[in-house]
Parts: C-alpha cells; sequence; structure tokens
C-alpha cells in the first residue's frame, strides 16, 4: 500500500522518473545500507569566544576577600571625594536603588548600610561589575542567594560609574 | 520500457528494504546514512550560517541555523505580532504607516542581505511586501526592522528587494502594472495597453542604510517578476523578468501564455544615473510613506513624501533593453562572474543562459528586432550563450556554488538539478518533496558563494510530516553540496510560506557589533523613566501618562489610582536591566492591544483604554526571575466625574489598619 502510494507520488510529481528512481534505488541500497563511508567533518561550529560566565574555573583559587574580576586593589582616599559621591548616588538612582536601599533594610537585594565595612573596596567593585561568576563561587553571596533568590543583576556598570558608586556608599556608611 | 523495468527493481527494493528495515523506510527517506550527522549541531554549539527566510503571507522573516535548522527567531516585519508588540506599542505603530494608512500585514516574499564588493557583509537584509508595495531594511545588530519604505505607481512589489555589488540602491518592479499614481487611475480595465504603465523603482541606500527613492523607470505595462543585479563586469547593470507581454488585463493563466517568449530587461542604472544628472527625470506628484525607527528614542517615525522623479524608458533609448526569454521567465539570475544571466521561463522545457559580453555587442552593433513600446528588442540569438537541453519541467530560480555550477529549482517536476554554466550539461538532480519554488545557498546570488549547503523551500509537504487538518506545514530542505552529488540531509517545516532566502556565515554576523542591551544612559525615549525616583503617573486632561520602570522583579509603581472611565492611559514602560537577556514583559487585563515586551534600556509604550470601573492587575509576561510571579500590580478605575485624586506608590501603599 504504501509502497504503491510512493511510486504513484512520484509519477504525478517527477518528470524524469527513471533518473530519479534510480538515484532512490541506488540511495535505498548502497547510502542507507551503509555503504557510504562516513567522512568526519571538521567541527567549525564552536563559539569563537567563550560566552558564560567562566564557570568551569577551579572555585578553588577563588579569593573571597577580593572576588573575582579585573579589580585587584582599589585606592580610597583619607576622606569622601564628595563630587564622586554625588555622581555615584545618581547612576545608583538610575542602576543600583529599585533593588537596594541605603538603610540596612532587605529590598529585593540586602540594604547597603555598612557595606564598605563589612567588605573590601576591591570586592565591592569586583561584584558590581561582575556580579554572575561571584554569584557562582563566593559562599557568603550564595548564600544571600538563598535569602533573596535574585541573582544580581549585571548593570553594564563602566569603571567611573562603578568607581563613584563606591564612593556613595562610603557616604552612605558615614565617611566625611 | 526502461522506466517499467526500474520501477518494478525500485518496488522490489523499496520492498525488500520495508522487510529487512534496512533505511530508507518510507517515501521519504531518500537520504543517506550519515545525513544526521551532517545535519546535527550539538547542544549549545553554533550553527555555521545563519538563514534568513522570507515568511511569505505571514508577513515576517524568520532566521534559522545551518545546517540544524533550528529556528531561533521570527523578526516581525511587514505584519504586526502581539507576542513583540510590534505594530501594538505606540512606537512601532507607525512603522505600518503607508499612504493608504495603517495595514497591518503583508506579504513578505523576498529577502536579500547588503553586501560590499559584491560579497554578503552582514550588515542589513532587506524584505519586500508583495501587496501594499514596500521595502523593508532589517538591522543585523539588533535583528530588528529598522526601515520601511513605501513605493509609489507600484502594485504588487514583486521584483524586490535586489540590490547592486555595493549596496548602492535596492530596487522594487512593479508586479501589477496600473494606471501611474500621477495620472487619472479611474479608467476602464480593458484599457490595459493605453493607461496601464509599469515602473521600475531605485532606492539609493545610505552608508547607514537609510533608504531613499532616488528614481522610478516609466515602462510599457507588463508583469515584472524577479530582478538580479549585474556584478563585476556587469555592474551597472539590473536584469528584470517580464511576463503578460501580451497585456492581457484578465484570464492571464491563458491570455498571457500567449507568446512564444516574454522578456528580460536589462537596466543601464549608471546611464540612468546620468540622465538624472542631466535633469532628463520628471518630477511626478506621488504619495508614498518613509518610517523609520530611532534607536536612541526607541520609536519609529512616519513621513509622507510627495514626489518622485521618473525617467521614460521609451524616450531616453539607452537605458533598457529586451532581451526576448522563453516562456513567461520568472528566475533571472546573475552567475558569480557576472557574465551568465540566467532565465527561467516557468513554462519552457529549457533554461537559456544569456551572455553579458554577447548582449554589450548586440547593442553596440545594434542587433535589434524591433522594440517594445519603445524599448529597443535585442536578437535572442544576439545575446545567447546558450541553452540547458531538457532539464527539468517548470524551471523557477537558480543559485550559484562559485565552483562553475548552476542549481535550478523545478517546481513541476519537484527537482533540484545541478548543471554546468560553460557547457550548459546537466550534472546531477534530486528530488524534492514536494513543488520547490526558491532555493538558497549561503551567498549563492553574490560574487563569493559558500558551496557547501543548498535550500529547497517547498510548496507543499502532503504527507512528509505528522498531518494537521486541511492546512500543512510548507518546508525546507537541506541539501549537502560539497560533492559532486547532492545529499538531502534534513528537512524542515518552516513559518508561513517560504519564498526567497538568503545565507551568510554565523561569524560574519555573530561579530558584527551585535547589540546585547540599550545603554540607559542613552536612552532618549521623551517618557523615559531613568530610575524609579523618577516613576510617577501624570495626568493630562484625560490622558494619564504613567512613567513605569521594571526590573526584577517589580514595576514602579506598581499601584495606581485616580484613574477615570474615560481616559487614555499611556504606560511608558522603561526596562531598567542593563544585561543581555532579560527583557520584561508588560499586560493589563482587558487591553484590546498586544503585550509589551521590553528590551533592557528600553522604553516602550502601550495605550489602554479601560471599559469598566473596576480593580485592573498587570503583571510581567517573560519569565524573568525566582519572583516572576510576584512582578505584579493594581491599577484602580474609577467611575467618570469621580473624584479620587491620581495616587501612585511602590511599596508604600500598605493597610491603613495593620
Amino acid at each position: 500500500m504504501r509502497i504503491r502510494i510512493f511510486v504513484k507520488t512520484l509519477n504525478i510529481l517527477t518528470m524524469n522518473k527513471s533518473s530519479i528512481l534510480a538515484l532512490v534505488f541506488s540511495f535505498a541500497f548502497f547510502a542507507s545500507c551503509g555503504g557510504d563511508k562516513t567522512k568526519k567533518e571538521e567541527d567549525t561550529s564552536k563559539p569563537v569566544t567563550e560566552e558564560s560566565n567562566d564557570q568551569a574555573a577551579d572555585p578553588s583559587t577563588y579569593d573571597p576577600k577580593r572576588g573575582e574580576g579585573k579589580y585587584t586593589t582599589v585606592e580610597l582616599g583619607a576622606t569622601l571625594d564628595q563630587a564622586m559621591a554625588t555622581k555615584g548616588e545618581e547612576v545608583a538612582g538610575v542602576k543600583c536603588t529599585s533593588c537596594h536601599k541605603p538603610t540596612d533594610e532587605k529590598l529585593v537585594g540586602p540594604g547597603w548600610k555598612g557595606v564598605t565595612e563589612r567588605r573590601k573596596p576591591e570586592w565591592i567593585m569586583n561584584f558590581i561589575t561582575n556580579p554572575d561568576p561571584m554569584i557562582n563561587k563566593d559562599p557568603e553571596v550564595q548564600a544571600q542567594l538563598e535569602i533573596c533568590l535574585v541573582r544580581m543583576p549585571n548593570q553594564g556598570l563602566s569603571d567611573d560609574e562603578a568607581r563613584n558608586i563606591l564612593e556613595y556608599m562610603r557616604k552612605n556608611d558615614g565617611v566625611k | 520500457m526502461k522506466n517499467k523495468f526500474l520501477k518494478a527493481v525500485f518496488v522490489i527494493a523499496l520492498g525488500s528494504a520495508l522487510v529487512t528495515s534496512c533505511k530508507p523506510k518510507s517515501s521519504g527517506d531518500a537520504v543517506s546514512g550519515d545525513a544526521a550527522q551532517k545535519a546535527y549541531v550539538a547542544p549549545g554549539k553554533y550553527d555555521e550560517f545563519y538563514n534568513f527566510v522570507s515568511g511569505g503571507f505571514s508577513g515576517q522573516l524568520s532566521v534559522y541555523g545551518l545546517p540544524s535548522g533550528r529556528l531561533f527567531r521570527v523578526i516581525p516585519v511587514f505584519s504586526v505580532d502581539p507576542e513583540k508588540g510590534w505594530g501594538y506599542s505606540e512606537e512601532t505603530k507607525p512603522m505600518l504607516n503607508t499612504s493608504q494608512g495603517f495595514v497591518p500585514w503583508d506579504d513578505l516574499h523576498h529577502t536579500e542581505m547588503s553586501q560590499t564588493n559584491g560579497e554578503v557583509d552582514g550588515r542589513w537584509v532587506f524584505g519586500n511586501a508583495n501587496n501594499t508595495p514596500r521595502i523593508a531594511r532589517i538591522d543585523l545588530k539588533t535583528f530588528k526592522t529598522a526601515e520601511i519604505i513605501e513605493l509609489p505607481n507600484s502594485a504588487g512589489n514583486h521584483s524586490s528587494p535586489f540590490i547592486t555589488e555595493n549596496t548602492e540602491y535596492v530596487v522594487a518592479g512593479t508586479r501589477f502594472s496600473v494606471p501611474a499614481d500621477y495620472s487619472n487611475g479611474d479608467v476602464a480595465i480593458n484599457t490595459y495597453k493605453e493607461n496601464f504603465k509599469g515602473h521600475i523603482s531605485f532606492v539609493k541606500v545610505g552608508k547607514e542604510g537609510e533608504m531613499d527613492l532616488a528614481f522610478q523607470i516609466v515602462t510599457p505595462g507588463v508583469n515584472f517578476d524577479l530582478s538580479h543585479a549585474g556584478k563585476g563586469k556587469s555592474h551597472g547593470w539590473f536584469f528584470f523578468s517580464c511576463y503578460n507581454t501580451e497585456q492581457a488585463n484578465t484570464l492571464l493563466e491563458v491570455n498571457a501564455s500567449q507568446k512564444d517568449k516574454d522578456f528580460i530587461m536589462a537596466v543601464n542604472w549608471k546611464k540612468a544615473e546620468e540622465y538624472i544628472k542631466a535633469g532628463k527625470g520628471k518630477k511626478q506628484s506621488v504619495k508614498y510613506a518613509h518610517n523609520k525607527w530611532d534607536e536612541k528614542t526607541h520609536t519609529a517615525k512616519s513621513e509622507i513624501k510627495t514626489e518622485v522623479l521618473v525617467l521614460d524608458s521609451a524616450e531616453l533609448k539607452d537605458i533598457c533593453y529586451m532581451i526576448p526569454c522563453p516562456k513567461s521567465p520568472h528566475g533571472c539570475d546573475v552567475d558569480p562572474s557576472g557574465e551568465y544571466i540566467v532565465g527561467s521561463g516557468k513554462l519552457a522545457a529549457l533554461i537559456p543562459v544569456f551572455s553579458f559580453d554577447k548582449l554589450q555587442s548586440a547593442i553596440a552593433k545594434k542587433q535589434f528586432d524591433g522594440n517594445y513600446g519603445g524599448i529597443p528588442v535585442v536578437k535572442y540569438e544576439a545575446a545567447l550563450h546558450g541553452e540547458v537541453q531538457k532539464p527539468g519541467l517548470g524551471p523557477l530560480h537558480t543559485e550559484f556554488d562559485g565552483k562553475g555550477n548552476a542549481y535550478t529549482t523545478f517546481f513541476v517536476s519537484s527537482e533540484v538539478v545541478k548543471w554546468d554554466i560553460k557547457s550548459l550539461k546537466v550534472l546531477d538532480r534530486v528530488p524534492t518533496y514536494y513543488s520547490v519554488g526558491h532555493l538558497c545557498i549561503p551567498g549563492g546570488d553574490s560574487k563569493k558563494p559558500f558551496g557547501k549547503y543548498l535550500i529547497a523551500y517547498n510548496k507543499i509537504t502532503k504527507d512528509r510530516y505528522l498531518p494537521t487538518g486541511p492546512e500543512l506545514a510548507q518546508s525546507a530542505q537541506i541539501f549537502d553540496i560539497s560533492g559532486d552529488k547532492m545529499k538531502m540531509i534534513l528537512d524542515f517545516p518552516t513559518i508561513g510560506e517560504p519564498h526567497y532566502a538568503q545565507a551568510a556565515p554565523a561569524d560574519l554576523i555573530r561579530n558584527n557589533g551585535q547589540l546585547k542591551f540599550y545603554k540607559i544612559g542613552d536612552n532618549n525615549h521623551p517618557y523615559v523613566t531613568k530610575g524609579e525616583k523618577e516613576a510617577k503617573v501624570v495626568r493630562e486632561g484625560n490622558k494619564v501618562h504613567v512613567y513605569m520602570t521594571s526590573i526584577r522583579s517589580h514595576f514602579a509603581p506598581d499601584n495606581i489610582e485616580g484613574v477615570k472611565l474615560g481616559d487614555e492611559v499611556y504606560f511608558h514602560v522603561t526596562n531598567l536591566e542593563q544585561d543581555w537577556d532579560v527583557p520584561h514583559g508588560f499586560a493589563i487585563k482587558g487591553a484590546d492591544n498586544g503585550e509589551l515586551l521590553i528590551m533592557p534600556g528600553e522604553t516602550t509604550t502601550l495605550k489602554w483604554i479601560p471599559k469598566k470601573v473596576g480593580i485592573f492587575p498587570m503583571y510581567c509576561t517573560d519569565f524573568c526571575s525566582a519572583l516572576h510571579q510576584e512582578m505584579q500590580g493594581y491599577v484602580r478605575v474609577s467611575p467618570a466625574g469621580s473624584n479620587v485624586p491620581i495616587s501612585f506608590s511602590v511599596g508604600t501603599n500598605l493597610p491603613a489598619n495593620k
């Protein structure tokens, strides 16, 4: 039944019946029955750059004091840079304060009060510019995630924006 | 006799195949054993090519990966798409404006990628609207429709949107000749020969892609079908196939198939440019829409233009030449060298191949056979390189592999035929399932084809897939053409009806500076809300503007009161996220509108006219975080004349009695 339908279909839809049938025939016998040599194609389909967040890296090399990211040491002034803090507050208003209060009260994420006393400046700078790998590796951030259940988004902060936000956090913590 | 014998052998072979379970098992399995391996792209791996496939009567453009056939995205172009808010948000509505007003649907037939030096460059892909004549440009950094231009004096923009080798122009040729917009259109239909005219449009493409209707060429009334630009030596020329040179206005099936030959019209567009410069173009009064998307304001603007320059092909003798081409030519394809022009007479049993050099020499020697409506007709043999004899039945379209071979689809005999361009010898043929229309080889109409895969786009699938009622899927079939013989490796259903498609190496596009999110600092939308502290609700008469933000996982404000019946409410939602792949959605109960899908850093507006008093929930439609189900809010609607004041808040509107 099936065969008859197929042949009929071919009759209707094909002009060069003989050649097509011959071709199908040859596929049927030689190609599909394993007669065709399988040539291994070179795999050109790998991503050019790794987009994932470095999750495969060895967690034992993670430094919980510094965090992970481009900042190794961040120099802080003895006193507050008022202009930077003001700029930082502006950026935070667009990119941060939907989720973080200046107090110690949790909103979506934890409140900012005291963060500059709890964390080294380089840890803060790394975390706000490179959150994903740190959420995956930092034990304290992972504990925090269990409470908040929302991964802190990467808000695309520039170096200047991040540094200004840090200065605003210092101001928020009472640095004069 | 031979046929019968083969058929018998085939039946036996197939029968034994069924019994012994040696593949192929059924009608569909004319595939070789390693097909799956060739089409397989492992989870997490990328495809080698992007494939931009026209969505036909869906009006959209779909993006697939090759060789996997995986669907990545459907880009809304000419049809509304409530899923993405396309044509529903206030910002996108102007994109679908035309001289006829807002048009929510069209029929996208052909895609064409931008080129530099005749090679695909990965900047834009163009699409044509076949019903209300338009051309769209889709930006391949955002995969979004960036611009749409309408074409006056046209009806059924079919031979479009093909481009010149440096994307100087994208063209359009009218399928239906009609009375020009600048003439009286209220004429008897059977006065076609006197009153109906063809117009082909040359739309200039600027450095940033911006389109501008540079000029049109008016021709005798015929049906223009497809076109392709010359390249290399033939750069400066454009070739349009045309049928219905009988100029029939009814029962074209019979009346437009009378003549033995119709034409491929060769257009010397560099010459046309000279005439334009010399002031030979006539300014004609028309009306057409030009719609542009602004990346900074996240808003489209529509402008109605009122003038076009028209050159007369009969008056200016050396712009257009007619090359006779057997039986209602459809495809009109130029090989990578620019020397050979393949005309596919869809009712012909041969494929004529014309030579650009011979055409030039015929024009120089005036080897003409009279004229057609004032356009010189070149002698058929004088321009002919040769004919592919008995290639199949119903030739439609041809693409090239860059190795001297051409591949032509045959609708009636359901097959793809490979032939040698120079010797015109048929080299191979494979069946398609069924009734193939267009085909695509990555870069296959450019100077530099990537001749590894060929995709056939089929009109009929019949028994190929599980049945789905009266309407069945259209399909694409991928062939490996790296060897001498074409081998089918995969077939898959497509959205809408695929016509032409283009493909390009994946790296060309994924490394072109793909946009991951909109920078919130650069957002110049007039109703942007840069941070929750700016969130507010403002009443202006009966218009209520809600300046709203969204971030994982709440809206601000999420409690709104003081809206009254008779108000028009505009939710201007700014997505504050600044990371890839974090859109938020927005929907409100009862909206006779779509949803909003707001990309990170973008502002988008939903207009809502409440029709009942009560509490109306709103929520995020795009699963954004573990607390996505908490991303919601309420709008209170009071009766007209109520004195409930406008109020809004997030997190502070707590019960009066705790």
